[in-house]
């Protein structure tokens, strides 16, 4: 017989996927575990140390957060994990420990809960944590590691920093040719930070998020399309490879500008959102103080992020559309 | 025409659960209890008085209004009580009980005669429909002769028979498509003609590739008449999704299909509509779908109306997993259930007992803003926002927004990766509104 007491009663639907939050957050950590060894395989075992202090730290943080605060979320949740895990692979590898522990501190304490916690933040917070260290310790923030480890590695500036002071013919010097310097793109043995170099591990990781349903093609796709078209107009058909894989742009591309809560909720938004970060990412590469403008894009199109919500509205089935 | 609408979702379709798809026939119920509300509208009244002796088909309520219907005794014996009792969509409410007989005597023949649309016209139609009782048998439960009776200046060009079955679990439709596709098919007829429409699609999901054989076959007699199978999608049997899927028309927001000159009915009210108008049959049984992994052996049952749902659970046995939700309809849009004594209604096309493993209480966690309700919300709507206004008791702000164009279908929540009871808080800002408008 079967009576209240053992019976649960709530409206519908009564199934649900089993993608849950703490899923989606598991999920894009364990692919982004390869970019991080790769890190580590290129510059050493600091850069390992880096990475586990930022994520120690950012868990740390959140728990003290959470219990402050009483929040109902539980750290368990995947998210500080995933945002001390991105932190650290935008920093460089050579910074110091304890910077990258504050950078983390700061990402979780203020740039999520004191916005109110996981759904609540405006800014990416591993984004808002590097924008703090680049302005708190900006000399630390743009030194880069000479990959020693690796015979043919002369120089510890990465591409974009070369080109943005000293122009074309310095990064032909240095690389020789341009299909040497793209291969070495591609697969990661570059200056630059810890999880920014190999662009072919972040594309599979970031194809493979979209192909579970994790993040949708929308951002990225608009992100790097943006980018390869200024390129064309901005250096030629033979600078688009070199602008679409230096830098951060395929860790930012598909892994924080995809952050869900900062980036609009509709499709026709995310397509704004993407373009928006190309813009002005190209525009901080060609005429901006800083060799590279994917953190500063980003943190800027989170904050029109509403704004785009408003003005980007779904049309209601039987509706025209205003 | 055959069109995906947007949205929509995949959950896991869980049929095979039932084995087989022959429909058993479940023995009357010794104590049968007819809830007068068995449709959409008012409440019927009772025609018979405690004490009353009645037949199997026997009308015991008659429609009282415009949208309401008659209800008819499933069994033949006596009439104990007429009094509140369990029931399904209202929690309580007032039910003709009749105590059987045991002799099952049934007030009419019911035989299937030879069959030739030519025979009925609309009226002889309308008023075996209205006489019998017949409501949606898809879960609306909305009483048919109103819908086959639209007023003059919006004409029905195109019937639609949803076949599609979309639900999760359910498999009666299915069912009863291979049963009885003749008897469907020429109920669709009659449909056609009840309202003079130029064209007739019945709609099943790929899913169901026998079924769609069948029911093929048993139109190759008649002009008209086309079957579409479309791509197993959630929710596809929507009224407004398979409209738009067969005629690439919208309805507009806030109007009915009749607006579009398109007219929906359930395979099973087909059906029921040809056993009324052709062989005299009352509505007063229909297939019902057991299932669920605390069921013993899921399948499909005849089940006459006012049987109690123990009775049909009984009829097989629980399976002895630890059972955490009763619930009437599909897993997605179906009600769960307080107790399992409420009756079998015109509506009930399936009953699920789901254990603890597949309708577990969703942990809640904070909306994290990724988008995926909206882009399941076949309605266009963006559930996230809708659910956010209502629990910060801004039902106006939701309202603006679409709240009333949602159609409870349950993608939204089905999806959510954080959890959110978004339904729940779409339902309680409508009913917010309502009050809002009757006070
Ligand atoms: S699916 Fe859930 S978490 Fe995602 S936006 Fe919608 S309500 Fe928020
Ligand atoms: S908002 Fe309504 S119509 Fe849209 S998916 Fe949710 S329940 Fe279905």
């Amino acid at each position: 017989m079967l009576r209240d007491k053992h019976l649960t009663v709530t409206v519908s639907p009564h199934i649900k996927t089993d993608l849950t939050t703490e899923k989606m957050m598991w999920t894009v950590i364990t692919v982004l575990l390869p970019v991080a060894a790769a890190g580590v395989y290129f510059f050493g075992i600091h850069a390992g140390l880096v990475i586990l202090v930022s994520i120690i730290s950012a868990v740390l943080a959140e728990s003290l957060c959470l219990k402050i605060m009483r929040r109902g979320t539980a750290v368990t949740d995947g998210s500080a994990f995933l945002t001390g895990l991105l932190l650290s692979l935008c920093l460089p590898p050579e910074i110091p420990l304890w910077m990258a522990a504050l950078g983390s501190f700061f990402a979780i304490a203020v740039g999520k809960q004191a916005f109110g916690g996981l759904g609540y933040n405006i800014f990416n917070p591993a984004l808002a944590g590097r924008a703090f260290l680049m302005l708190s310790f900006a000399k630390e923030m743009t030194t880069w590691k000479t990959l020693t480890r690796f015979p043919d590695s002369i120089t510890a500036a990465t591409p974009l920093n070369l080109l943005k002071e000293q122009g074309t013919d310095a990064l032909m010097t240095v690389y020789g040719s341009m299909p040497h310097l793209y291969k070495k793109l591609f697969l990661g043995n570059v200056g630059g930070s810890i999880g920014e170099t190999s662009a072919v591990l972040l594309l599979i990781g970031g194809c493979f998020l979209i192909a579970r349903g994790i993040i949708t093609w929308h951002i990225p796709v608009s992100y790097l399309a943006t980018v390869a078209v200024i390129s064309v107009f901005t250096g030629g058909i033979s600078n688009v490879l070199f602008q679409l894989l230096a830098g951060g742009l395929m860790l930012g591309a598909f892994f924080m500008a995809t952050d869900l809560v900062t980036t609009p909720i509709t499709k026709s938004g995310q397509i704004i959102f993407g373009i928006g970060c190309g813009l002005i990412t190209m525009l901080i590469r060609v005429r901006g103080g800083y060799p590279e403008g994917v953190c500063y894009s980003i943190l800027l199109l989170n904050a029109v992020t509403p704004l785009i919500e408003r003005f980007t509205k779904t049309r209601i089935f039987g509706t025209q559309k205003q | 025409m055959k069109i995906s609408f947007k949205g929509g979702v995949h959950p896991p379709e869980n049929k095979h659960l039932c084995k087989g798809l022959k429909i058993k026939e479940l023995p009357a119920p010794e104590t049968a209890y007819f809830a007068l509300q068995q449709s959409i509208g008012s409440p019927s009244e009772p025609v018979v008085k405690k004490g009353d002796s009645v037949k199997r088909g026997t009308c015991i309520a008659r429609a009282t209004g415009f949208i309401s219907s008659n209800v008819h005794s499933s069994i033949s014996g006596e009439v104990i009580d007429i009094k509140k009792h369990p029931h399904p969509l209202l929690g309580c409410a007032r039910a003709v009980i009749v105590k059987s007989d045991g002799q099952d005597t049934p007030c009419g023949s019911f035989q299937e005669s030879d069959f030739s649309a030519a025979l009925f016209d609309k009226n002889k139609i309308l008023k075996a429909v209205s006489d019998s009782g017949i409501v949606g048998l898809g879960g609306a439960a909305f009483p048919t002769h109103v819908k086959l009776n639209p007023p003059a200046e919006k004409p029905i060009n195109t019937v639609i028979i949803n076949g599609a079955e979309c639900e999760p679990y359910l498999t009666s439709d299915h069912s009863l498509m291979l049963s009885s596709a003749e008897k469907i098919v020429k109920g669709a007829i009659l449909i056609t003609k009840a309202v003079n429409a130029k064209e007739c699609v019945i709609a099943v999901e790929k899913n169901k590739p026998d079924a769609i054989d069948l029911i093929k076959k048993a139109c190759e007699k008649y002009n008209n008449l086309k079957v579409i199978a479309f791509n197993v999608k959630y929710p596809q049997g929507a009224e407004k999704q398979l409209i738009f899927s067969v005629t690439a028309k919208e309805v507009p927001s806030g109007t009915l299909p009749m607006d579009v000159g398109v007219l929906v009915q359930n395979v099973g009210t087909a059906n029921a509509v040809y056993e009324a108008v052709v062989m005299k049959k009352p509505l007063y049984e229909r297939v019902v779908t057991l299932s669920g992994r605390g069921i013993l052996n899921p399948c499909n049952w005849k089940v006459r109306i006012g049987t109690p749902f123990r009775n049909v659970i009984n009829a097989v046995g629980l399976s002895g997993e630890t059972v955490e939700k009763l619930i009437m309809g599909g897993p997605m849009m179906g009600l769960a259930q307080y107790t399992d004594e409420v009756p079998v209604i015109k509506g009930t096309s399936g009953i699920l007992v789901l254990t603890k493993k597949e309708a577990l209480p969703f942990k809640h966690l904070p909306c994290i803003r990724c988008g995926k309700c909206v882009e399941v919300c076949p309605m266009g709507l963006i559930p996230a926002d809708l659910s956010k206004f209502v629990s910060g008791e801004k039902t106006d702000e939701a309202k603006e927004i679409g709240l009333l164009d949602c159609m409870e279908c349950g993608s939204c929540n089905y999806i959510c990766p954080s959890g959110t009871n978004l339904l729940q808080y779409i339902k309680l800002g409508k009913y917010e509104l309502m009050r809002k408008k009757n006070a």
